[in-house]
């Protein structure tokens, strides 16, 4: 067990603990806040896969942007206080079935996926790989993303808007 | 034999540890006599009324939202950003074409006035009570 593993359990832990707290706890605007610990863990976890994109993504996004916009979503609902969650079980058997198939699956990939551990000795930049890529190849794909981007903005600012047009 | 990422993370054990050593010590030396006057929330003399998780006001949501649209638009800068300069002018112009583009959504909700805050219109007659208000 050497330091990589340590980090790597280090950070599954802070994910799954923290992603069972966001399902478990009463208060809406906990789970918000500890939904913040779940993402960043996923973030870490992007790291040490060698993904560092991907991780930076996670954080700016998911962390930085998402997060606010349901911390907003929760904060702009009228009750926060005295809203009463529901957090009893129903429709169990059904969902020991289903989640009973997940994880078989889940589990049977694991065990016959050849995993082979490719530890970080060269740090890799995925980022600048892939502005080559978006330069040369996806170059039209980049600039129709910026178009794209201007869609939600628009749209996200009319519907936003009230009535005043 | 650290990565860049390595750094950052003994950036953040510090950080914690820090806070964590901080709120520790202070925790064991200072003197603990609390009344119920000292354990009320502290609202500039004020006496506290109600909770503190109020409704937010929804311009809050639409900035965030607009905010939302910026934040992938710099993700997507990230990869141009570490390697226009070996595509020489063509690489540029291909990141300042997007920037226009989004440039043109930031003019249309600047003229629509969608950044603008929506502050309550104050007229002689309820003057006095939209200042209570605020």
């Amino acid at each position: 067990m050497n330091i990589y593993d340590i980090i790597f359990y280090l950070f599954a832990g802070i994910t799954i603990i923290s992603g069972f707290l966001v399902v478990s706890v009463k208060n809406i605007v906990h789970a918000a806040f500890y939904l913040l610990f779940t993402l960043f863990g996923i973030a870490g976890l992007y790291v040490l896969l060698g993904a560092d994109f991907i991780a930076i993504v996670q954080i700016m996004v998911y962390v930085g942007g998402i997060l606010i916009l349901i911390l907003f979503g929760v904060m702009l609902t009228n009750k926060i206080v005295d809203v009463e969650i529901k957090s009893e079980s129903f429709q169990v058997i059904p969902a020991i079935i289903f989640i009973g198939i997940l994880m078989g699956g889940l589990v049977f990939l694991m065990v016959t996926t050849n995993w082979e551990n490719n530890e970080l000795i060269i740090p890799l930049t995925t980022t600048k790989i892939l502005g080559n890529i978006i330069l040369t190849d996806y170059i039209l794909i980049f600039e129709l993303l910026g178009i794209l981007l201007l869609i939600a903005l628009i749209g996200a600012a009319t519907i936003a808007r009230k009535d005043k047009v | 034999m650290l990565t860049e990422f390595g750094k950052i993370f003994i950036f953040i054990i510090i950080a914690i540890l820090f806070v964590g050593i901080a709120i520790l010590l202070s925790k064991l030396i200072r003197p603990k006599r609390p009344t119920n006057e000292k354990l009320t929330t502290y609202e500039c003399g004020e006496e506290p009324i109600g909770t503190p998780w109020v409704k937010f006001n929804i311009r809050f949501y639409v900035i965030a939202l607009i905010f939302l649209i910026f934040d992938v638009e710099i993700v997507l800068l990230f990869p141009w950003a570490l390697s226009y300069k070996d595509f020489g002018i063509v690489g540029f112009l291909a990141g300042i074409i997007f920037l226009i583009i989004l440039g043109i959504g930031m003019i249309y909700e600047w003229r629509k006035g969608d950044l603008e805050w929506d502050r309550p219109k104050i007229n002689s007659f309820n003057k006095d009570k939209q200042e209570v208000e605020e």
